[in-house]
């Protein structure tokens, strides 16, 4: 086995910004908005450089797919012990439609030409919830998926994965090469500290394009709207019993 | 209830007017009026039960101000209904400090909406000779915003419209009881941040903290309120109001009356309005997170960190390796980096990523190649940041879970901030369970705070003076931000001359003849 985990890294708006609509609806506004790594991504990340300080894989190597900034999210994985990064561009009008089947064919690419041992993702990213690309992407290698993992543990060449299902916890054992998703808690990914930081510049990042790894990346799907949630309206203080009663007969609650 | 509290506060006003009496541990000559002798003492108020024992912390006796009929409870009524409230449960949150440290014995809180009411009250009160407490968020922290005796308190709770805000000067006009976080959410949604921030933020009101001259997180960058605060509309003690809403930046017509209210903790005036300029938001925040091994080290980041940051640099804050200790075991925050001696939090704040990281990026090589920094880690994402920081805001709610904590807020010059932290372990031994060291050493502000497991007159008198003393060896100044209160007021002397005082006083006297105006507080007793 040749011991390289990909772990795939996606740059999305910081969880704390207050999410705009874009005043034409077709989209979210992204320009000059906090953008951070996905937080399940962080965790893949976590686990993936958990693996290499065990000595159970050699090498991990951090991918994102996305316009020139994708490569800060990058560099926050090497930052977290990460070997090299890939920077697959792709930017512009591609880049708004850029959706979990175009991702999971790049990974699905690239995972084939440097012979991953495993490819660990997030199990979903926080700006489309989609929870797709992980399961794509081993339906196109044709290899086994451990979804959802609370627990993993490299056993030969096989993988244990506890999967954090509707009713409990399921526990599977697959052949790898695998695909993982990392679900909430999996670990708790580290501080980039200085010194890593510092090394993390010296890394190599290596840049390329869709098409270099034969992948077209048109979209099938085209976005119609994008509305915010309709708004919560206030609620009603009364006085006494007799005020609320007649106010929830006065709206047909009763 | 009531009945019991008025029959111990006669018996404390007899034993008031007994000033000399014999004391267990050894009397110390100290800069404070003679007639105080330190030794044993207690925290509690009105107890009857120590005996003849008194301390410059504990409450004097009540002073002889009315107490409140039913006639006084129809005035209220009449001008605030509804919002006069004398239910003993609802009263008891407003009765008690944050620090469950100190306990009034008030049968009325009132909760008026306008200046107006604020007025007829306080006219109401002069005249009638009743003492007023006025409470803004109670989150003080030297036992200044609840009342000692029976005080009427008047909360601001309810006066907390946005009047305006202009978006081309960042000048914000408010009600005195708008809380601090809120008003920061109002502004940052227009671009702009409030010049203040400390860790009460979500409970604190800005009247109180204009009335406190509070500190705080970004003092470094933005300055104190004493510059940001354009105006104010305070209502005084006769029920006048006085407007000096001005929302000029600039305005050298006479004396600038409103830097009298501006730290005098509701004891000239209750401040009902403020006009206040903000900065804007900067688009580039970082967090840095830095762990040092000596205190000469983080003194020497600090200089460098002023050299190669400068503009951009909007906090330098520390605590020590006991902070964290507590931070882990009482609150299960885990050290982001290693374990170090010192710790650091910088923030820097400026209007362009790139250039804020460029010159992030050259501190922390430097830093990290000349080894005056051992670990560290930095936060560019607001999730990551709060995290951080919160190393350092949460230590306060670390050291409640710790015991009885002894809070000790002191300015210092920079270089000798941490030696009154090992002097202070060492001088007490065995018999403290914590001695930690925190703050805004960038200001020169240390928060020495000690913990034991119960309140302890023994340990108490084993702290004070000594750290009064210490702190005066050096013209330090014995409450830096918190401000006087009830506990620290009689040890004003130790950072002010007695001219100073009595010029107080004078001014006092003026503002409030009666001295209905929380009373007991801020200034020392017995000063005509």
């Amino acid at each position: 086995m040749s011991g390289r985990v990909l772990v795939g890294v996606k740059r999305v708006i910081d969880y704390a910004v207050k999410i705009r609509v874009k005043p034409d609806n077709s989209g979210v506004v992204t320009d000059g908005v906090k953008h951070s790594m996905n937080p399940f991504c962080e965790i893949a990340v976590e686990e993936a450089v958990k693996l290499k300080e065990k000595k159970l894989i050699k090498e991990v190597v951090a991918v994102s797919c996305g316009p020139q900034q994708s490569q800060e999210t990058i560099r926050t994985a090497l930052a977290m012990g990460a070997d090299r990064g890939i920077h697959v561009e792709v930017s512009g009008k591609d880049y708004e439609a850029l959706g979990p089947l175009q991702v999971s064919k790049i990974l699905a690419a690239l995972a084939k030409k440097e012979e991953a041992q495993l490819v660990i993702l997030g199990k979903q990213a926080i700006d489309d919830d989609c929870n797709q690309t992980g399961q794509m992407t081993a339906a196109l290698l044709d290899w086994p998926q451990g979804t959802f993992a609370s627990e993993v543990s490299l056993e030969g060449d096989k993988v244990k994965v506890v999967r954090e299902i509707d009713g409990g916890l399921e526990t599977i054992k697959i052949n790898t090469p695998a695909v993982l998703t990392a679900d909430l808690r999996l670990n708790t990914p580290r501080y980039a500290t200085l010194p890593n930081i510092m090394k993390a510049k010296k890394k190599k990042v290596v840049n390329m394009k869709p098409a270099d790894l034969g992948v077209d990346v048109a979209t099938r799907l085209e976005v119609l709207r994008v509305d915010e949630p309709p708004q919560r309206q206030a609620g009603v203080k009364v006085e006494t019993v007799e005020d609320l009663v007649g106010k929830l007969k006065e709206t047909g609650r009763i | 209830m009531a009945r019991l509290f008025r029959s111990t506060q006669q018996f404390g006003n007899v034993l008031g007017r007994c000033r000399t009496h014999a004391c267990a541990a050894t009397p110390r000559r100290s800069p404070v009026e003679h007639w105080w002798l330190f030794g044993l003492c207690s925290h509690k108020l009105h107890t009857v039960a120590d005996g003849p024992k008194s301390c410059p912390a504990a409450a004097p006796g009540r002073l002889p101000f009315s107490t409140v009929t039913p006639d006084d409870l129809d005035f209220f009524r009449k001008i605030l209904p509804g919002r006069t409230i004398t239910d003993p449960d609802l009263l008891q949150s407003s009765n008690v400090d944050w620090l469950k440290t100190v306990k009034g014995s008030s049968e009325v809180l009132l909760r008026p909406r306008t200046t107006e009411d604020v007025s007829q009250i306080l006219r109401y009160c002069n005249r009638r000779n009743l003492a007023v407490n006025p409470q803004g968020g109670n989150t003080g922290l030297v036992g200044g915003s609840v009342p000692v005796y029976d005080e009427i308190i008047v909360s601001t709770a309810l006066m907390n419209n946005i009047l305006s805000f202009d978006s081309v000067s960042g000048i914000l006009t408010c009600q005195a009881g708008c809380v601090l976080e809120n008003l920061t959410l109002y502004l940052e949604e227009r671009d702009y941040i409030m010049p203040l921030d400390l860790g009460a933020k979500g409970s604190c009101q800005i009247g109180g903290n204009v009335s406190t001259n509070a500190g705080g997180l970004r003092l470094l960058r933005y300055g104190s309120l004493h510059g940001t605060v354009l105006g104010l509309e305070v209502v005084l003690a006769d029920g006048r109001v006085l407007d000096c809403l001005s929302t000029l930046r600039k305005d050298n017509t006479g004396y600038d009356l409103k830097q009298l209210f501006i730290g005098s903790e509701g004891t000239l005036g209750v401040i009902t309005a403020v006009s206040i300029l903000c900065p804007r938001k900067p688009k580039s925040v970082n967090v840095v997170f830095l762990g040092c091994e000596t205190f000469e080290q983080l003194l020497q980041t600090f200089q460098l960190c002023r050299g190669m940051l400068g503009e951009i640099l909007s906090a330098f804050e520390f605590l020590d390796s006991e902070c964290m200790r507590l931070l882990n075991t009482h609150l299960k925050l885990p050290n982001p980096i290693s374990d170090c001696h010192f710790y650091i939090v910088i923030e820097t704040s400026g209007s362009d990523p790139r250039h804020d990281g460029e010159k992030l990026h050259n501190f922390l090589e430097e830093a990290m190649t000349s080894s005056l920094v051992n670990d560290g880690t930095v936060a560019t994402e607001e999730s990551k940041a709060k995290t951080l920081w919160s190393m350092r805001e949460r230590v306060t709610e670390a050291l409640t879970h710790d015991g009885y904590t002894y809070k000790y807020d002191i300015s210092l010059p920079v270089d000798r901030i941490y030696q009154l932290v090992t002097d202070m372990r060492e001088h007490l031994g065995d018999k403290a369970k914590s001695v930690v060291g925190y703050g805004h050493v960038g200001d020169g502000n240390l928060h020495l705070n000690i913990t034991s497991p119960t309140k302890d007159p023994e340990v108490l008198a084993a702290i004070e003076p000594f750290v009064y003393e210490w702190t005066a060896s050096c013209q330090g100044s014995i409450s830096a931000e918190h401000g006087l209160g009830l506990k620290k007021r009689n040890y004003i002397y130790y950072s002010k001359p007695r001219q100073a005082v009595a010029l107080m006083s004078d001014i006092k006297a003026m503002l409030d003849p009666k001295g209905i105006l929380n009373p007991y507080k801020t200034l020392p007793d017995n000063l005509k």
